[in-house]
């Protein structure tokens, strides 16, 4: 019979997670995705109208369209309480970043649908071009804020990834966007999509192995289980991807394969993260070790003072 | 506000009789849960979550109970303790799940304690891990209040010690801290607490006891205090709390910063992009 005795000064209690792991489900990582998609084409699509690239303007308004239709269906969708959805908009609250984001999405949303239903009956010209501006002056924090939330949280691997994790998200939200639009646009008007992709892709990558190079031990969930393969995965599909765009992107089937794999590969880089998170909350040593070590430097400190 | 009260549990007086459990579970309709043999010694409740809002833990340690100057840890032998805490919500002066919570369903009651109002939280999950205790859960079990076509669904909202927010309206104690038979679990104002447990550390302390340490007590910690807390016999993580916690809305100014330069690089990027090349 094995025994439970153990001896003094243990350094967990049983082997159970200090803390909660979240509840969240599959739709939040896509909605990770999909958010980013909708943020940053609201930018695309602006500087593709001011470029006079209106082919490619169109291409980004109906893209994120899409992704602001899908995505407060997932975030619905993921609600303990859905047929609550409506008590996100009972408060604004700086302190959460999901309530920001709430009302972020919301006039994202508004301002995409408003400019799409001006652009179909094509009516009020300056009106649209107003509400392309909203959508894509609110672009931009919609396709980071997640990064906040996740890391506003006490789960170490996103907590302690806060300086990278929103440039992680935000070049993930471009390579997407990008991504997106040289899916469904003619090679000749998507030079800038593809140029963003590429870009998107390379700053992407590098943020990712500055944070996994920072973090060191409390980013082991990057690189284990389901959340390593599916951060190896983001990283063959984005930069195949990304070469392909790059090398042979003016040709329409390479722009589609490129594109595809792009895309791919940014849904498997947030979902990596999002699992890595669980895998940190799962494991006491991650909660537990740098909390200790923290209290043993001011301990030391105290001492030689 | 009235004073602020809390709880402040003196673990070398628990005797593991899990009254606070039972108590806490009858007067607040908490439901079962999954109930099993954990081999874990008397402990098969697991942790605090949704449906159990008092937990008490239970280490088997070869560690004698008083440690006599400085030649006790060669005469340990084939001493045994038996450590046993009745964890509960810390209450913080800084509350994680509080400032994250979208819908401002968690909120500071007149008494200082945080509370979830049942009739506005919509399940977004926030509050989970944002705690650095890992206190708060959301309820999968069945829900008899949902509306069609939600009806025999599961609760889907979080639930946690509300220190008997109604008993407290009434002027009563908790129901853990009336049911406690050795007063391990002690109800008051803050204040008065804290004073009366550092009476009782130095006191553990000059009898030579081993490993005693109060958790939570200081104001200055990372969660501004607790509102709850406790004298331990061993470091913290012994008992599956963390040693340093940290409220994480405290870095969260620094967060914001960082997105909104993060936001910028992408808004210089698409820029760069559209008028960076040729078509």
């Amino acid at each position: 019979m094995s025994s439970v005795t153990t001896e003094r000064g243990g350094d967990s209690y049983y082997g159970r997670p200090v803390l909660k792991e979240p509840v969240w489900k599959p739709e939040i990582p896509l909605y990770l995705f999909t958010g980013g998609v909708a943020g940053a084409s609201g930018l695309l699509g602006l500087g593709a109208r001011m470029a006079g690239n209106e082919r490619l303007a169109k291409s980004s308004l109906y893209v994120g369209l899409a992704a602001e239709m899908v995505s407060p269906a997932l975030l619905v969708s993921d609600l303990g309480r859905p047929e609550r959805a409506l008590n996100m908009f009972r408060v604004f609250k700086v302190t959460s970043p999901m309530s920001v984001g709430s009302w972020v999405l919301a006039v994202s949303g508004g301002a995409t649908t408003t400019e799409a239903v001006c652009d179909l009956l094509g009516i009020l010209p300056r009106f649209k071009l107003f509400a392309a501006g909203v959508s894509a002056l609110v672009g931009g924090p919609l396709s980071v804020y997640t990064a906040t939330l996740l890391s506003n949280t006490a789960v170490p691997a996103w907590h302690e990834a806060r300086h990278e994790l929103p440039f992680v998200f935000g070049a993930s939200a471009g390579a997407s966007a990008g991504a997106a639009a040289a899916l469904v646009t003619p090679p000749w008007a998507a030079g800038s999509a593809r140029r963003l992709a590429v870009g998107g892709v390379l700053a992407e990558n590098v943020a990712m192995t500055l944070m996994e190079r920072r973090l060191g031990f409390v980013g082991e969930p990057y690189h284990q289980g389901a959340a390593g393969t599916l951060t190896r995965v983001a990283k063959a599909a984005t930069l195949g991807g990304a070469a392909v765009l790059a090398l042979a992107g003016r040709r329409r089937a390479a722009a589609v394969l490129g594109s595809a794999l792009v895309l791919a590969g940014e849904v498997a880089l947030r979902w990596s993260v999002f699992k890595a998170g669980f895998q940190s909350a799962r494991d006491p040593k991650y909660t537990v070790g740098p909390q200790r070590e923290r209290l043993s430097a001011r301990a030391a400190d105290a001492r030689t003072r | 506000m009235t004073e602020r009260v809390g709880f402040f549990t003196d673990t070398s007086v628990c005797i593991g009789c899990k009254a606070c459990e039972v108590a806490c579970k009858e007067w607040n309709l908490v439901p079962q849960h999954d109930v099993g043999w954990t081999g874990d010694s008397y402990d098969n409740t697991n942790a605090l979550g949704s449906e159990a809002w008092r937990h008490v833990a239970f280490i088997e340690q070869r560690a004698p109970i008083r440690v006599d100057g400085e030649t006790a840890e060669a005469e340990v032998g084939d001493a045994l303790r038996w450590l046993m805490s009745s964890d509960v919500c810390k209450h913080c002066t800084h509350a994680a799940c509080l400032d994250v919570c979208p819908t401002g369903a968690l909120f500071r009651t007149e008494f200082g304690t945080v509370v979830v109002q049942e009739d506005v939280c919509n399940g977004c999950g926030y509050c989970v891990p944002a705690c650095p205790y890992g206190v708060i859960d959301r309820r999968e079990v069945p829900s008899v209040d949902r509306p069609a076509p939600f009806t025999g669904g599961p609760d889907g909202r979080v639930w946690k010690c509300t220190l008997c927010y109604d008993r407290l309206e009434g002027g009563h104690e908790p129901a853990c801290a009336k049911a406690c038979p050795t007063d391990s679990i002690q109800f008051g104002p803050l204040d008065e607490l804290r004073e009366r447990a550092d009476a009782r550390l130095a006191k553990l302390q000059g009898e030579g006891w081993n490993g005693a340490q109060l958790y939570g007590r200081d104001p200055d910690d990372g969660v501004g205090g607790a509102g709850a807390f406790f004298l331990l016999l061993d470091d913290p993580e012994v008992y599956g709390l963390p040693p340093d916690p940290v409220v994480t809305t405290r870095d969260l100014p620094g967060m914001w910063a960082t997105a909104v330069v993060a936001a910028g690089a992408l808004v210089v990027g698409v820029a760069a992009a559209v008028f960076g090349g040729r078509s």
